[in-house]
């Protein structure tokens, strides 16, 4: 038997369209359980005490308390630190990459870094109690560095692969006609990438850096072995921090099934969903508008 | 010591990232493909975790990180005995051994402290009849930096720095530091123990939580203000090294009566030391076969050596009998006591 191309085609088209809504599927499934559980917290515990509750202690020895507050702070914080750290970094590494570095040293810095990618979480929290925290701790004169500096540092180390490796395939992906119009006008090197180059791969710039910040916010070992877990609403960078991640990441595995501590760590999940669903709806407006517009 | 969760954060932005644009599309494709990939396996990993319970040629012992070195230990020396048993020992703390046990899905539910009494009611609706095996005796040790000039506390001082009650050494005749407080996190038997027995209130919400014992002996080394408590197999576990740079307080019942080392293995078997406590196996209905042999092995004169050799300490001759009479079994094996 024969298969004509027009049923190839028409087959090929099924599977990828299967393929398409199986993750649209999936995702949605993932979000109406954590919804559905989620909602099943609000039996017991008031909305207002777990939206605007400031602090998080659901296995208290008096009165459990869970607000959710401190959590979506000690998230935000580290992740805003991290992102501070690595979006310079990041985009001047691939900038560096893409346009200036000599071909050898090229070589050398691409596998490393896509090696770094490769780092377990577990190792670079490792590296975050016995390395980093004291080196923090040193360097600002504090008793200890188990804070949330030290978490976005961490963070930040973890999410510069990916905003690199992404960045600097958007700066190649430039039209070489581009710069060379700009380099025909005069400009030197640095005047063409800061006002042509960088401009021109901005969309996939923004890219790079919402996928790192994903990358950020929903990191759970890291944070959860470096930054203290002190459920105290976090003051600043030198305060120890609880992130959400941590806290579903500690508490799921001992809470029995059924109770509101249970479900009320679904309501957190759900809330960490929204939080990096609204990013992801806003970058993508962002990037929009910068394409096709230099 | 690790949790497997779903991590919703992580998941969404691999499916939304998907979609974008054409000249980062290569890169973002690879990064998320591997992302989505090592979900896929993990998530096989957390579904394979969870066949059934019933057959007892392989035994699961899941909970207190404390007991696992302990357990751990246990288990090997019994598998040497019987070559065709096979023992999973499993850290993550009392808490998940409990719920582990509650749920069917390990055998013994290893644990430093007793179980609450919600998880006694979850254990009744669930038709699970827990039944406690005492096997070892464990010591807290407090700990604090090698130049904290503090050698001594009271259970009274001890319990009013971890409510937050005081919240500088200069309190208790050290430096003028804010003082550092060190804890496991809320699925941990010592972190519960030590509430109850020690504080008799909440930990002050500046506790940092740490994901290990050794964590905190690590975070302690470098922390000149902290202070935090581990159990004493760990300390004793490295041969009597204790690491250079922490100091194990000595522990007094009240202002004026003597301090006591838990270094000291006379002070806990006298129970001078003032923070004992029992170290629990929990099984669910009287045991039988494999698993009632592990048990009578391990509260055995065998079993309680390798205890000691671990650090923590035999049970008494009471502990003994009561674990029988709820075994229901006589020990006719050679090495009772």
């Amino acid at each position: 038997m024969k298969i004509t191309a027009q049923q190839t085609d028409r087959l090929a088209a099924i599977v990828f369209k299967t393929a398409g809504w199986l993750s649209v599927v999936v995702l949605l499934s993932i979000f109406s359980m954590l919804l559905f559980n989620g909602a099943k917290a609000f039996r017991t515990i008031s909305p207002v005490d777990f939206f605007f509750g400031l602090n998080w202690n659901p296995a208290a020895y008096g009165q459990p308390k869970f607000g959710i507050l401190s959590l979506i702070f000690s998230t935000l914080l580290v992740t805003l630190g991290a992102m501070l750290i690595a979006v310079p970094l990041g985009i001047g590494t691939a900038a560096y990459m893409a346009v200036f570095a000599p071909r050898r040293v090229y070589r050398l810095i691409k596998p490393v870094i896509e090696l770094f990618a490769g780092v377990p979480s577990v190792a670079v929290g490792f590296a975050g109690i016995t390395v980093v925290a004291p080196a923090i701790a040193w360097v600002f004169g504090l008793n200890n560095g188990l804070n949330a500096l030290n978490g976005a540092f961490l963070l930040a180390l973890m999410s510069l692969p990916t905003i690199i490796i992404v960045a600097e395939e958007a700066i190649r992906a430039v039209p070489p006609t581009f710069q060379e119009a700009s380099y025909a006008l005069g400009a030197t090197p640095q005047k063409t990438l800061w006002h042509v180059t960088l401009p021109a791969a901005m969309s996939g710039i923004l890219a790079a850096v919402m996928l790192g910040m994903g990358r950020a916010l929903g990191e759970t070992m890291t944070v959860l072995m470096a930054t203290g877990n002190a459920s105290a609403f976090p003051g600043g960078f030198f305060d120890s921090v609880r992130t959400m991640t941590a806290t579903i990441a500690i508490e799921l595995g001992e809470t029995a099934q059924g109770t509101a501590h249970y479900y009320v760590l679904f309501a957190v999940g759900a809330v960490l969903f929204g939080i990096s669903l609204t990013i992801n709806i806003i970058s993508e407006k962002i990037a929009r508008r910068f394409r096709y517009k230099i | 010591m690790t949790t497997i969760t779903c991590s919703p954060g992580k998941l969404n932005t691999h499916l939304i990232w998907q979609r974008i644009d054409p000249p980062t599309f290569e890169a973002a494709k690879n990064v998320a493909m591997k992302q989505i990939l090592i979900g896929v396996l993990s998530s096989f990993l957390v579904f394979s975790c969870q066949n059934n319970t019933r057959s007892v040629e392989n035994i699961r012992i899941k909970g207190s990180d404390t007991e696992v070195n302990v357990a751990l230990a246990l288990a090997e020396t019994f598998m040497e005995k019987e070559p065709n048993v096979s023992i999973a020992v499993t850290g993550g703390g009392s808490g998940t051994g409990i719920a582990a046990l509650l749920s069917g899905k390990t055998h013994i539910a290893n644990a430093s402290r007793p179980m609450k009494p919600e998880e006694l009611q979850s254990a009744r609706t669930s038709g699970i009849h827990p039944l406690a095996v005492i096997f070892g005796i464990d010591a807290l040790a407090v700990i604090v930096h090698q130049n904290n000039p503090l050698d001594t506390l009271t259970i009274n001082d001890l319990g009013k720095i971890f409510t937050g009650e005081k919240s500088s050494w200069a309190e208790l005749g050290g430096p003028d530091k804010e003082i550092s407080l060190y804890g496991r996190q809320s699925n941990s038997g010592t972190f519960l123990y030590f509430r109850e027995e020690i504080l008799g209130a909440d930990y002050a919400t500046s506790l940092k939580q740490m994901n290990g014992t050794a964590q905190i002996v690590e975070a302690i080394g470098t922390d000149p203000a902290g202070i935090g408590y581990v159990g004493i197999g760990y300390l004793s576990e490295k041969g009597g090294q204790l690491p250079s740079n922490i100091k194990v307080l000595k522990i007094s019942e009240k202002a004026g009566s003597p301090a006591f080392s838990p270094l000291v293995p006379a002070a806990i078997l006298s129970r001078q030391y003032p923070i004992v406590r029992p170290l629990y196996q929990y099984v669910n209905g009287a045991p039988s076969g494999r698993l009632l042999e592990f048990l009578l092995y391990s509260i055995g004169a065998e079993g309680q050596k390798i205890v000691s050799e671990n650090g923590y300490y035999p049970i008494s001759q009471e502990q003994f009998s009561e674990n029988l009479r709820l075994l229901n079994a006589t020990l006719t094996v050679n090495g009772a006591q």
